[in-house]
């Protein structure tokens, strides 16, 4: 590791190495990939499952084949990746020079300067403590992306007898995989009445097996003592609030939340990054700057993403600009706002240039079909349906708004029959 | 392991390791004394005292008449030595109690009276303005305040770690998962038989909690049985710190002494705890109706705290004894000495009960003569996060394990786990209530098994007999060989 690189990136997982690789496109002579896991590849790794690369490769990989894949281009073009290294503080030194404070097993704490940041932390998972169950606290209750690091990286598993809250993509996962390692998986409960997986998650993962998907459902009560003996399930009103007197008990030894993951800013925040209340990561121009100037952000510290292949899209521009950055390319601002309207939950990057091709990515608050997809008067888009599990990609031409003066355009989207 | 040692008298065994008995075990190792402690649980405080509301408290809200009462003042003036001797979180923030109209406005003199009569110090009477001047945001329909600038706010379980590790520095024996089955009479002595061993005693000390009653049973002792009352404690997200700076208390009423708003050692919000009797010596489960009371209360006194808010919830049982108050002293059986039914104020008398033991065990024929070797302080290792920049430099340089971060959450390194396990961490929540390594917002998602890893490493046990409290808490189970299709070697294979 040097004192002293173009770009620096935060975060060895596939946002990070992707923006590493190109920012060395983009004519940087040195980068710095800063991870703090012992190897990097992010949260892959523990992904042992295939199904990732479908549109970046046109292949089907699993999670360590698709991060290897960068992790080796990574070390075949000399990037710096420091494993065992942890960035505990991020300062702006002066309009060219950022400081990077690196812990790190082999150097200590060391302060490295930099042109330009890459934020890519990834995100964590939602914990028991956010949706509040009642009832004990016993051992056996923890995240589903715990549980595959248990199941996946060190060859233990996490109970027999498993019961899984939420629908989110890893505990879908975690079912078909538990089942494959001998558990009895009793079901998964769903407050809300629509998986939050991906589809083809919940027909390969759970119907393929005979797993209940219990919709409108949820956890009322945790039981046992030292390790979960029992839960309490109810069904839920249109409050989501859980109607006891429907409600059952199911003997288990394990409960695996997958109830939402969160970006981690909290290093973003500390050096005054503005965050989207609604993503949790950072507001980012269509550059995928943000707040601060010379500090760009991609994948799941961004947005949580649901494919990888659209984490590594975003990180090749992320890395591009930062690779502009460092070499003294100034872009003007945006000019025009991107706003969520009616059934949007959110929309990134949140602001726009003319001239230029951009791919937005946004998620719907509700499901819909049929419907249709409008970015002001500009496009109408008709789509067959629109799920919130499942994120929307829309790119668009650089003529686009060559004859739009606004300074804002709405994203809505209506029914249509 | 322990049959081996050579059979010798103890002078005295405690029963229980809470803080009342990690105090009478650290308060008795500045004598030359073979002392032993027995807790039935894997690590000392994992009982009430690890799930309180962690205040010290002034003691302006009880009369002398009861010895719990009495007791209050002296042991929260004994908290500011014993924090710069052993070192765990300790601050004075003051509490206010809060009148909501005349009336209670009436009672708040009556208990500055009170509590000056008892020698609390600086009580002060606030009115409307000051208060909103000092809290902004509690309810503007509030008319007056009490404050006690002596109270204070603990991290309640390292001060159990400290006290019981200042005390076996001076040489006590401790044991865990050592529960006291039964208690022999013999002649000149009592016996104390846990699962391993047969514990010869000269005097015995009954620090049992919320079992003490059952520990009397056992030397055939029943003139009181122990009623749990549970309490449950909401703790709030970060984002809530500061919305108030003092321990905020309702005035009590003749059935309740209400919900408290408690800004706790680390930072974050508390509120609670709820008061229920349960027949279930280990019902520490929390419900929903307590959450419902314990916000609409809150709500009242402080409008911007909403139960959304809520990060994390535990319920602790206060001892109630049939008396309503501490039963403390000898028994009819020679050597057996009850320290029993310490409820609330427990936690602040805690200093106190243990120097009062020690008059009652003089009085009983103990000879007190003074441990030469007796260190009052502790070294506590160095948190990292709160340590200055070349500081932090230095001790990353000097030892890898401090450049090893474990728990991003609250920044916790590997040499700081380390340090945990030497000093008597034995399990997940035992290294998490020393230094915060998994307590953070993530709740361990990301650290459970690096930790898991230097538990089994450093107490060399396989990684399955880990668990997250002692007992049948366990982790994890092996798959079966040759079943697993584990993409390649784990995270630790590196070591
Ligand atoms: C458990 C889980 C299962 C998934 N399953 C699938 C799937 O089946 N199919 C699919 O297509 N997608 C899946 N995804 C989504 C996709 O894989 C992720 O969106 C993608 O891995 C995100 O990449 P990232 O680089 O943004 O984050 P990550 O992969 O999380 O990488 C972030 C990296 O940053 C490091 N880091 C964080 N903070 C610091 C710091 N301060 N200093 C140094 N390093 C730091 C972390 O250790 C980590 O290695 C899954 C996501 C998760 C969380
Ligand atoms: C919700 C709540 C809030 C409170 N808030 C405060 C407060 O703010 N301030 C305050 O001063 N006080 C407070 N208290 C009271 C305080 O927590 C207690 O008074 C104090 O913790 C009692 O300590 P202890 O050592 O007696 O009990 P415990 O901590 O329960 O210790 C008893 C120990 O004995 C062990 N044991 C039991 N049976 C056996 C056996 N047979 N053999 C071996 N070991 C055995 C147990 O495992 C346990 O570790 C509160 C209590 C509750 C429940």
């Amino acid at each position: 590791m040097n004192r002293r690189y173009d770009v620096v990136v935060i975060g060895g997982g596939p946002a990070g190495l992707g923006a590493a690789l190109a920012a060395l496109d983009a004519g940087t002579e040195s980068v710095l990939v800063v991870e703090r896991e012992p190897e990097a590849g992010g949260i892959l790794r523990q992904c042992i499952h295939s199904g990732f690369g479908l549109h970046h490769f046109k292949e089907e990989l699993t999670g360590p084949e698709y991060a290897e894949r960068f992790v080796q281009k990574a070390i075949d073009r000399d990037i710096d990746v420091v494993p065992n290294a942890y960035v505990t503080g991020l300062a702006l030194d002066s309009d060219d020079t950022r400081l990077v404070r690196v812990l790190s097993e082999r150097d200590g704490l060391s302060t490295i300067e930099c042109s330009s940041v890459v934020l890519a932390m990834g995100c964590r998972e939602r914990t028991r403590g956010a949706i509040r169950i009642p009832g004990s606290r016993p051992a056996g209750v923890l995240t589903a992306g715990l549980a595959q690091k248990m199941v996946n990286m060190m060859g233990y598993l996490p109970g027999r007898r498993i019961a899984i809250l939420g629908s989110g993509d890893i505990g879908l996962i975690m079912a078909r995989r538990l089942v494959l390692e001998g558990c009895d998986v009793v079901g998964v409960f769903e407050i809300l009445p629509y998986s939050n997986g991906l589809t083809r998650n919940v027909v390969q993962c759970l119907d393929d097996y005979g797993i209940p998907l219990h919709l409108s459902t949820t956890v009322a009560e945790i039981h046992g003592r030292d390790r979960v003996e029992a839960i309490t399930v109810a069904p839920v009103g249109a409050d989501l609030q859980p109607d006891m007197s429907k409600a059952w008990r199911e003997t288990c030894d394990t409960l695996l939340l997958s109830i939402g993951l969160i970006p981690e800013n909290e290093l973003s925040q500390s050096i005054g990054a503005n965050l989207d209340l609604v993503t949790g990561g950072p507001i980012v121009s269509s550059s995928m700057e943000t707040s601060l100037p010379g500090v760009f952000a991609c994948g799941n510290v961004l947005h949580v993403h649901d494919l990888v292949d659209f984490v590594t899209e975003e990180a090749l521009r992320a890395g591009r600009f930062a690779g502009q950055w460092a070499r003294g390319v100034r872009r003007p601002p945006d000019t025009v706002s991107l706003v969520p309207g009616r059934n949007v939950r959110y929309s990134v990057p949140h602001t726009l240039s003319p001239d230029r091709p951009h791919t937005i990515y946004l998620r719907c608050k509700e499901r819909m079909q049929p419907c249709v997809l409008r970015v002001g008067d500009l496009i109408n888009k008709k789509l067959s349906f629109v799920v919130p599990a499942e994120m929307i990609r829309l790119k668009i031409r650089p003529s686009l708004l060559d004859n739009f003066y606004g300074d804002r355009l709405t994203i809505d989207i209506d029914p249509r029959d | 392991m322990c049959a081996a040692v050579e059979r010798r008298m103890y002078d005295v065994a405690i029963i229980g390791g809470g803080v009342v008995g990690c105090a009478i075990a650290r308060e008795l190792s500045r004598f030359a004394l073979r002392t032993v402690l027995l807790e039935k649980d894997a690590e000392v405080g994992f009982g009430t005292s690890k799930t309180n509301s962690g205040i010290i408290h002034p003691g302006h809200h009880s009369s002398n008449e009861t010895l719990k009462g009495r007791l209050v003042v002296p042991g929260n003036a004994l908290f500011d030595q014993l924090h710069d001797e052993l070192g765990f979180a300790f601050r004075r923030i003051g509490e206010l109690t809060v009148a909501r109209d005349k009336d209670e406005f009436g009672k708040l003199e009556e208990m500055k009276a009170l509590g000056e009569s008892k020698g609390v110090p600086g009580l002060e009477m606030w009115d409307r303005d000051k208060l909103n001047r000092e809290e902004p945001n509690l309810s503007r329909s509030l008319v007056g305040a009490l404050h006690a600038p002596s109270a204070g706010v603990i991290n309640p379980y390292e001060f159990a770690f400290a006290l019981i590790e200042n005390a076996q520095a001076n040489g006590l024996e401790l044991r865990v998962d050592a529960p006291a089955l039964d208690v022999d009479l013999r002649d000149d002595h009592l016996e104390v038989r846990t699962p391993q061993e047969s514990v010869p005693a000269r005097f015995v000390i009954n620090c049992a909690g919320v079992f003490a009653d059952r520990v009397a049973n056992m030397v055939g002792l029943d003139d009181f049985a122990i009623h749990p009352r549970k309490g449950e404690e909401y703790l709030l997200d970060k984002r809530l710190r500061g919305v108030v700076r003092r321990l905020i208390f309702p005035v009590p009423t003749a059935v309740t002494k209400g919900i408290l708003i408690i800004p706790t050692y680390d930072g974050t919000l508390m509120v609670g705890p709820t008061a229920e009797d349960t027949d279930d010596r280990y019902d520490v489960t929390t419900t929903r109706e307590g959450a419902e009371k314990v916000f609409e209360s809150v709500r009242k006194i402080c409008p911007p705290i909403d139960e959304r808010a809520t990060i994390a919830e535990f319920a602790g049982l206060r001892a109630a004894s049939t008396s309503g108050d501490f039963i403390i002293g000898p028994t009819s059986v020679r050597g057996f000495i009850n320290v029993a039914g310490i409820q609330s104020p427990g936690l602040t008398a805690s200093p106190a009960i243990a120097r009062m033991v020690l008059d009652i065990l003089r009085d009983e024929g103990l000879s007190l003569v003074e441990n030469p070797d007796f260190d009052p302080t502790n070294e506590p290792p160095p948190r990292f996060e709160q340590q200055s920049v070349e500081r932090r430099e230095e001790l990353a340089s000097s030892d890898p394990g401090f450049g090893r971060m474990v728990c991003r959450c609250e920044t916790v390194t590997e040499a700081e786990i380390s340090f945990a396990i030497d000093r008597g961490a034995r399990t997940l929540d035992g290294v998490k209530f020393r230094n915060r390594a998994g307590m953070g917002r993530c709740q361990g998602g990301f650290c459970t098994p690096r930790i898991m890893e230097m538990l089994a490493e450093k107490l060399d046990i396989p990684l399955h007999e880990v668990t997250k409290r002692g007992g049948g808490s366990w982790l994890v189970i092996p798959m079966e060989s040759g079943g697993s299709n584990a993409e390649g070697d784990g995270p630790c294979s590196d070591e």
